[in-house]
C-alpha cells in the first residue's frame, strides 16, 4: 500500500490554518472569525496577513455564530475558529436558528476534536459534535483524516454555497494523502482496495484503519479501507458498492456510537442491504486526561480494536 | 416623505391587521406587535432607505432590519405588506400550514423582507453587528437597525454582542429595546428584574437614546438623532418606552395579551376602536 510508506507527521490544524491563509488569497470574501484560540486553531497566519478581514470575538461563541450567520448577508464567506466543544454543542441553538434554518454560508471549522484532545480531559474531548451537526438540516459534515487532506477541504468549502462543519484536531499525524488533492465534498475515497470486509473509517481513524489493514492481510484477510471525510451527506453508492463486494462492514470513528459515522453506515444498510457492521467508537462514555495514543487504546480506537472488529464482522457474515 | 398624520393612520390600520391575523389562527403575540406599530411604521415609511420591491438578501446599498424578539412577527409581516414587499392578501396565510408567513419569521419560505430566522431569543443582536460589519467592509454607508425585546435581555447572547459592538466601534448599528416591562409569566421586574438599562448600555460603551415609542413624532426625531450619531464611533442604543397592547384598551397594560389571540367579541371591540385607513385585506 502506497499510503503506508508515508513518515511525515502534521496535525490536521494547521491544514486548516494553511487552507484559510491560501483562501484569503484567493477570495476577497473570505473572512475568518475566532474566540480567543487563535494559536490553537492555526488562524495566526490569516490574521497577520489579512487583519481587516479577521475579526477576534474574545471567548463568547454564540456572538461569533450570530455574527458569521450576519456577514453573510453582503456576501461574505465567514470561518469561525474555536475548538470542537464550543463550535457545536455550546452554541447549538445559535446555529440551528440563525445559521442552519437561516441558510447561511458560515464554514464552522473546529479544531481539538475527540478524545486525541488528550491531557484537558472530558470537558473539552468532544464526542458528540458529528451527531449534534448531522442531524441539523441542509448541514454539510466533514471529519478530515491528515494535514494534506484537511487544507484541501478547508479550501473547498468556501466554493461550496451553505452551512459547513469542519472537524479537525489536535495532534501530529502522519501525513499520508496526497499534497494537492482536489476535495470533492460526499466522494468517499477507497484508500485500499479488497474483497473480505469494507472499513469505513473517517478523522484520525482512517491511518489507524490502514495500519489495521496491512496487519489483517498476515491472518489472509484482504479489508477494504474507504476514507469517509464527508459525514454528510454519505456517499451511499461508494458504501453500498463496498459492501455489496465485501458483505460485511466496520466503521471507525472517534466519536460515540450514537450519532456518528456508524450509525449514518448502520442506517443505509439496514434500509438497502442488511450485512453485519461492526462500530468502532466510544461506547456512551465521557473520555479523561491522558495522551491521545493512551486515550485511543483505552476507549477501544485503536488498530487491535479495528482488527478485532473487522474478524468479528466477517464471522458475522452468514 | 410621509406626514406624521399619515404615518398615524397607517400605524391604525396596522393595528388592525395585527389582531385580525392573530384572531383569524387563535393564536400568535398582539400585545408586543401593538406596541411597537409605531416604531415599525415609522421605521419602514420614513426612516430606511430600502427596496421594498426588488428584495435582495445582501441588501447593498440598502439600510437593512433585524427582529430580534421574533415573536412580535404579526406587526412585521403587516408593515412589510403594507409598504410592498408582498401581497397584502398574504396576511390571510399567517400561521397556516404550506404559509411563508411562519409563526415567527424566517429565511426558509423566502419570504421578502426577512434576511434571518428569529424566535429563539437573543440572537438578534449579534447577526445585526455581522451584517454591520459586512457593510463596512464593502465600503456600504447604510445603516442596520434591530429591534429587541426587553425580557430578551435576560438572554447572556445581548450582552456578549453589546460588548462586542462597542469594543469594536460598530457604529453603523442602531439597535432599539421594546421597553414595555412585560414578558410571558409577569412584569419583567417580578420575573428578573432587568435594572437600570440606561446605566447598563451606557456602562457597555454604548451611546442610549430615550424614546416614546408610542409618539410618532418623538420617535422619529429620536431615530433621526441616532442616526446622526452614526459613523462617530459608537454603536447607539433607542430604549424606547411602549405600552404593550397600545391601541386596544382591553389589551394596554398587561401582560396577559402577550400570547393570547382575541375571540370574536373581542375582535370587533378591538377593530371598533382602530380606524381602517387603507383597506382591510
Amino acid at each position: 500500500m502506497e499510503y503506508l510508506s508515508a513518515t511525515e507527521k502534521n496535525d490536521t490544524r494547521s491544514g486548516f490554518g494553511a487552507g484559510l491563509l491560501e483562501l484569503g488569497k484567493i477570495n476577497p470574501n473570505v473572512i475568518a472569525l475566532c474566540a480567543d484560540l487563535t494559536g490553537s486553531l492555526k488562524m495566526d497566519a490569516f490574521e497577520k496577513e489579512f487583519p481587516e478581514r479577521f475579526f477576534q470575538t474574545g471567548i463568547a461563541e454564540a456572538n461569533m455564530m450570530g455574527i458569521a450567520a450576519g456577514m453573510t448577508i453582503g456576501g461574505k464567506i465567514p470561518f469561525t475558529g474555536t475548538f470542537a466543544n464550543f463550535s457545536t454543542g455550546r452554541v447549538y441553538d445559535q446555529i440551528r436558528q440563525s445559521i442552519a434554518y437561516s441558510g447561511k454560508n458560515v464554514k464552522i471549522c473546529a479544531s481539538h476534536a475527540g478524545l486525541t484532545l488528550g491531557e484537558d480531559g472530558a470537558t473539552h474531548q468532544i464526542l458528540e459534535d458529528l451527531g449534534l451537526m448531522k442531524m441539523l438540516p441542509g448541514m454539510v459534515v466533514i471529519n478530515t483524516c491528515d494535514y494534506n487532506q484537511t487544507k484541501a477541504a478547508t479550501m473547498a468549502i468556501a466554493d461550496y454555497q451553505g452551512p459547513v462543519y469542519l472537524r479537525f484536531g489536535r495532534p501530529k499525524v502522519v501525513n499520508f494523502t496526497p499534497k494537492d488533492q482536489k476535495f470533492e465534498i460526499g466522494k468517499a475515497i477507497v484508500l485500499k482496495q479488497g474483497k473480505d470486509v469494507s472499513i469505513f473509517a473517517t478523522g484520525h481513524l482512517v491511518w489507524k484503519s490502514l495500519l489495521a489493514a496491512e496487519a489483517l492481510k498476515a491472518d489472509g484477510i484482504d479489508a477494504e479501507v474507504i476514507n469517509i471525510h464527508t459525514i454528510k451527506p454519505l456517499d451511499e453508492t461508494a458504501v453500498l458498492a463496498s459492501v455489496s463486494k465485501t458483505g460485511c462492514a466496520v466503521s471507525a470513528e472517534e466519536h460515540q456510537m450514537n450519532g456518528g459515522l456508524g450509525d449514518s453506515i448502520a442506517q443505509l444498510l439496514c434500509r438497502n442491504l442488511p450485512k453485519p457492521l461492526e462500530m468502532v467508537a466510544v461506547n456512551d462514555s465521557f473520555g479523561e486526561s491522558g495522551t491521545p495514543e493512551e486515550l485511543l487504546t483505552k476507549y477501544g480506537l485503536d488498530v487491535p480494536d479495528i482488527i478485532k472488529a473487522a474478524k468479528a464482522s466477517i464471522k458475522r457474515r452468514v | 416623505m410621509a406626514t406624521i398624520k399619515e404615518l398615524e393612520q397607517i400605524a391604525s390600520q396596522v393595528r388592525r391587521d395585527i389582531v385580525r391575523q392573530v384572531h383569524a389562527v387563535n393564536s400568535g403575540h398582539p400585545g408586543g406587535s401593538l406596541g411597537c406599530a409605531d416604531f415599525f411604521v415609522a421605521l419602514y415609511f420614513r426612516i430606511l432607505n430600502h427596496k421594498p420591491q426588488g428584495f435582495t438578501m445582501d441588501g447593498n446599498g440598502e439600510d437593512l432590519f433585524f427582529l430580534s424578539n421574533g415573536h412580535i412577527s404579526p406587526v412585521w409581516y403587516s408593515v412589510l405588506a403594507r409598504s410592498g414587499y408582498f401581497p397584502v392578501a398574504e396576511l390571510k396565510t399567517f400561521r397556516k400550514l404550506n404559509s411563508r408567513l411562519q409563526g415567527h419569521p424566517t429565511t426558509h419560505e423566502g419570504l421578502p423582507g426577512v434576511r434571518m430566522a428569529s424566535g429563539s431569543l437573543g440572537q438578534g443582536m449579534s447577526v445585526a453587528i455581522g451584517a454591520a460589519l459586512s457593510k463596512k467592509l464593502n465600503g456600504d454607508k447604510s445603516i442596520v437597525y434591530s429591534l429587541h425585546g426587553d425580557g430578551e435581555l435576560q438572554e447572556g447572547q445581548v450582552w456578549e454582542a453589546a460588548m462586542y459592538a462597542a469594543a469594536n466601534k460598530v457604529d453603523n448599528l442602531i439597535s432599539t429595546i421594546d421597553v414595555n416591562g412585560q414578558q410571558i409569566d409577569g412584569s419583567t421586574d417580578e420575573v428578573l428584574s432587568l435594572g437600570n438599562l440606561r446605566a447598563k448600555w451606557e456602562a457597555f460603551g454604548w451611546d442610549v437614546l430615550d424614546a416614546n415609542g408610542n409618539n410618532m413624532e418623538e420617535l422619529i426625531t429620536i431615530i433621526d438623532l441616532a442616526k446622526m450619531n452614526a459613523g462617530k464611533g459608537k454603536p447607539t442604543m433607542i430604549l424606547m418606552k411602549t405600552e404593550m397592547g397600545m391601541g386596544v384598551d382591553f389589551m394596554m397594560g398587561s401582560h396577559k395579551w402577550h400570547g393570547v389571540a382575541p375571540n370574536d367579541e373581542q375582535l370587533a371591540n378591538a377593530l371598533s376602536q382602530l380606524q381602517e385607513t387603507l383597506g382591510d385585506y
